[in-house]
């Protein structure tokens, strides 16, 4: 087994307001290697920004309560001082964001923002002109001339500016990188550049990656681990052929493939998940899926089920733990 | 099962239930708007200075706010006469009281007034667009190139000095940023797709803009209102002191405070009382009028 | 003819100020009664302003649209709201597209009054309470305001409203993009039953092609304001004539981990300005065969195989 990068151990997340509490991270367990990929799927709500957040320790320190511990190169970020912490982002994690749109600063060029990014992070200590250099071969990098660093963010189009975003976040070419959904704004033809791109850079980098998406396709075309989350937990994760070949599955997992409609397979009807996902104030019991689960039985609506492991490949679902309810 | 949806059980008499609803959103404006001390604070001092005004002849009677007494000029505040008198005698907080009457209908109505017809104006223009907008816009950019004072005074100057022509002409003065507010809105509201929907189920302009565009343009219109009638006492007592407002012996906050300049040194009192009173509703209706804008806006909920 | 609806060379112009943006520039499409016509293409290729135009929602700069075989651009103002009672559309997003100061029942009651098609109240909220069953919302809701619920049920009360007026066509303009995936499953089966139930036409706008496949009998392929290839669902799938839709399927991801060391043929290069266009073909500038022939003039649409049109200067 290769080192890990990363290991985030009984992570909880708990926003809370004067009106309600919502429960956001409910225990998450994970771990990536160095120079992989992991695949972080989910709908709406179930966590996956949050958990990302917390890695760079950047949730809202008002409402939110962070419990757990995310090991990053065996320290504990969540122990860190801010300073300490600053030192890591952007240096040895760095973050893009879905909308390309609005994580530009508009009135700065984008050559200055990616100088920016260096010139905080100088640990190799480059005189103005090596980071002005370095300015030139990050955008080559990208597939930008160099001569547009000049330009300002809103004489790019959407993929072009998501390839700066890319840029500044590996300029200092970082250990981790987080792509929250960064193509979810873009057209097909425009994420298959970028998605192409990022692959190559990951690849000649050897920056492990942690791809936040909706889209399975995405994820079976780029991530080596898989996670699937639901309502703030990990209800199945394993290797990308486990999650996408393996024969025992979560029932939610099946949902979600059963939802998207299936290019190579010709089929009349979908098979939806039905209801919706559960209120994150007021999380079911047990099993949180229980009450949109086809195979839901009594001990799924009152204990939690537990983790059947099959190599690599971890299911919390009580199908595969039969023994144990018995 | 679907715990994130109302709680309410069925019910079959939805109409009921309708009610029930349209409070319920009343309900949460007012429990945010709670929760915002400082707006709290200028409800309150509002609603005192509003009863002040409405039962004004229960506090003192009106003779007391005009009648001239030369016995007892320009007197300290005491027992008899809580804020003093004037140069003339008349007890300071009868006229006050009254004042506030003059000062806070003059808000209230030039408000009510300008918000017809900026809230008309700017809707027309919000809605068609094209040249109706273009029409409506530059004219009213005439008028804002204007200083608000400068041309209230020309108008009641041309018109001459009554309480109608200060309505007047604090009105004309501020319908021009009443309709820019009001267009602005409604540009907002109109690129939502449920204005196109209702054209595409053959709905009339009228029905539109009074079901579709105004119930959702009302947050910031009553924000700006609030707002509005601070402006409006100020412009008002501003007019007075300059004399070209409420006339003698009507008692105004501004004109009292006109008044009382000449005899800043031996009675400053007479300038503190007008003076605080303007301050203090002005206030508190800005701080009244930032509490609803927060407790209005959607984004902001908690 | 048996199209329901059907437009020929339809164009809408808009204005801008260094010229017009021609966002729908010369579109024939047809649609038969019961079938659904996909309409796919990227942000900006004047898809969703297509679907507008059918309904004369945006006023056509030119062009014929014939419904049931009458040309409809030439009717008035009263003549197209009587009209509009059998087109009707479903919007994009569920957040924006209803008014959220009325509850569900209002919004739904709403093309019912104003079209007078029931005397009573009671029959009107009747109406609501069997629409909001068939769409597959709990009577409970009916008194609920759009705030309070998530975007599929609101998506759900957007179809309820499109069909009150019993329409024959309905454009559905990205009707599930806006929403997660398990609830985008639940809204295309509930389109697809209406559609047998009811024998309703639709035009599908969408960019997501394998939603498109999913529903459409057939499928137009935009690019630019143009139609640049039409072919039945499954054909159009199997053998794509166009370098455009080539690139465009290849570029979807296929969640498939046997297929992730297939490389994607990746199209260079970015949707060019659909302001004042040149004229030619108006993917030459990204296409990977473009020759002189492409940019000299503007290749014409035309029938390949039956029901396969293709507009492109190297398919025969």
């Amino acid at each position: 087994m290769s080192e890990r990068l990363l290991d985030i151990r009984d992570l909880e997340v708990i926003y809370k307001t004067d009106l309600e509490t919502v429960h956001a991270v409910n225990g998450v367990n994970l771990h990536l290697e160095k120079g992989k990929t992991l695949g972080l799927v989910g709908e709406t709500g179930a966590g996956k920004t949050t958990t990302a957040l917390s890695i760079l320790c950047l949730l809202p320190e008002r409402t939110a309560r962070v419990k757990g511990e995310i090991f990053f190169e065996g320290k504990d970020l969540l122990k860190m001082k801010e300073y300490e912490l600053r030192d890591i982002r952007g240096e040895k994690i760095s973050m893009i964001f879905q909308d390309p749109m609005t994580s530009l600063n508009p009135i700065m060029t984008v050559g200055s923002q990616i100088g920016e990014a260096l010139a905080l992070h100088n640990e190799q200590n480059r005189t103005k002109e090596q980071i002005e250099k370095r300015v030139e071969e990050v955008l080559e990098m990208v597939g930008i001339p160099a001569s547009r660093k000049k330009d300002y963010p809103h004489q790019f189009s959407g993929g072009m500016k998501q390839r700066v975003v890319i840029a500044i976040a590996l300029a200092c070419e970082p250990d981790l990188l987080i792509a929250d959904e960064p193509t979810t704004a873009l057209d097909v033809t425009i994420q298959a550049q970028v998605l192409a791109m990022m692959n190559e850079l990951r690849e000649r980098l050897q920056t492990s990656l942690i791809m936040i998406t909706h889209d399975l396709g995405i994820v079976a075309q780029t991530c080596d681990d898989v996670a699937v989350m639901y309502a703030g937990e990990i209800i199945e994760c394993g290797s990308a052929y486990e999650v996408f070949t393996g024969e025992k599955h979560h029932p939610y997992t099946e949902g979600l493939f059963g939802s998207i409609p299936n290019l190579e397979v010709d089929s009349a009807r979908l098979s939806p998940i039905e209801g919706l996902m559960p209120d994150p104030t007021n999380l079911p019991e047990g099993c949180k899926f229980s009450p949109r689960c086809p195979k839901c039985m009594d001990i799924c609506r009152s204990v939690s089920p537990s983790e059947y492991v099959e190599g690599g490949h971890r299911i919390s679902c009580h199908l595969f733990n039969k023994e144990e309810a018995k | 099962m679907m715990s994130n949806m109302p709680t309410a059980a069925a019910s079959a008499n939805t109409k009921k239930r309708k009610k029930s609803k349209k409070n319920s959103q009343v309900k949460e404006i007012w429990r945010r708007l709670k929760k915002n001390r400082s707006a709290m604070v200028g409800l309150v001092v509002l609603i005192i200075f509003a009863l002040a005004a409405i039962f004004a002849d229960f506090i003192v009677p009106y003779e007391k706010a005009i009648e001239q007494n030369g016995q007892i000029r320009l007197q300290p505040p005491s027992a008899d006469h809580w804020f003093g008198t004037d140069h003339f005698g008349r007890d300071t907080f009868a006229r006050i009281i009254h004042g506030s009457r003059i000062s806070l209908s003059i808000g209230f109505i030039s408000v009510f007034l300008s918000l017809i017809v900026g809230g008309l104006l700017g809707a027309a223009a919000g809605y068609y667009g094209g040249s109706i907008d273009n029409i409506i816009m530059r004219i009213m950019d005439v008028f804002m190139c204007i200083p608000a004072i400068l041309l209230a005074l020309a108008i009641v100057a041309a018109l001459g000095t009554s309480m109608q022509n200060l309505l007047i002409a604090i009105i004309i003065s501020n319908v021009p940023s009443f309709t820019r507010l009001i267009r602005s809105v409604i540009l907002t509201v109109v690129e939502n797709d449920f204005i196109e929907a209702a054209r595409s189920y053959g709905a009339k302009d009228m029905r539109i803009i009074l079901k579709y565009i105004l119930p959702n343009a009302m947050g910031p219109i009553i924000v700006q209102a609030t707002m509005g009638i601070a402006g409006m006492i100020l412009s008002a007592a501003g007019l007075s002191y300059l004399g070209m407002g409420v006339q003698p012996p009507d008692p105004e906050w501004g004109a009292m405070l006109s008044e009382a300049k000449d005899f800043m040194r031996t009675a400053p009192y007479l300038l503190y009382f007008p003076g605080f009173s303007i301050l203090i509703s002005a206030l508190c209706f800005n701080l009244l009028g930032d509490g609803l804008r927060d407790a209005l806006d959607p984004k902001l909920r908690d | 003819m048996s199209a329901l609806i059907e437009t020929k060379d339809l164009k809408k112009y808009f204005k801008v100020p260094n010229g017009f943006l021609h966002a729908v520039d010369g579109v024939n499409i047809a649609i038969d009664e019961g079938k659904t016509l996909g309409v796919v293409g990227e942000s900006g290729c004047g898809k969703s302003t297509l679907g507008r135009a059918v309904l004369r929602l945006h006023e056509p700069t030119s062009g014929e649209i014939y419904y049931k075989g009458e040309n409809i651009m030439g009717y008035d103002k009263a003549r197209m709201r009587a009209l509009r009672r059998e087109m009707q559309i479903i919007f994009q997003d569920p957040y924006s597209s209803i008014n959220p100061r009325m509850s569900v029942q209002e919004i739904i009651a709403e093309p019912i009054i104003i079209n007078h098609m029931f005397k009573t109240r009671s029959e009107v909220f009747d109406r609501v309470a069997e629409l909001m069953d068939t769409v597959g919302l709990a009577e409970r809701l009916s008194g609920a305001y759009p705030h309070e619920l998530d975007g599929g049920r609101r998506q759900r009360i957007g179809v309820a409203r499109a069909l009150s007026l019993n329409p024959k066509f309905v454009v559905c303009d990205e009707p599930v993009s806006a929403l997660d995936v398990s609830i985008q499953a639940q809204i295309l089966n509930l389109l697809m039953d209406l559609q047998d139930e009811l024998g309703l036409t639709y035009m599908f706008i969408t960019h997501d092609l394998s939603v498109v496949k999913h529903i459409s009998t057939e499928i137009a392929v935009m690019y630019l304001g143009m139609c640049i290839e039409r072919a039945p669902s499954k054909e159009l799938f199997k053998n794509p004539l166009h370098p455009y839709t080539k690139a465009l399927l290849s570029a979807i991801p296929i969640p498939n981990v046997e297929l992730r060391h297939k490389k994607p043929e990746v199209i260079k290069g970015e949707v060019t300005s659909p302001i004042n266009p040149k004229p030619g073909c108006r993917f030459a500038p990204r296409c990977p065969y473009a020759s002189d022939a492409c940019t000299a003039q503007t290749p014409e649409f035309k029938e390949i195989s039956p029901g396969h049109f293709c507009a492109c200067t190297r398919v025969q």
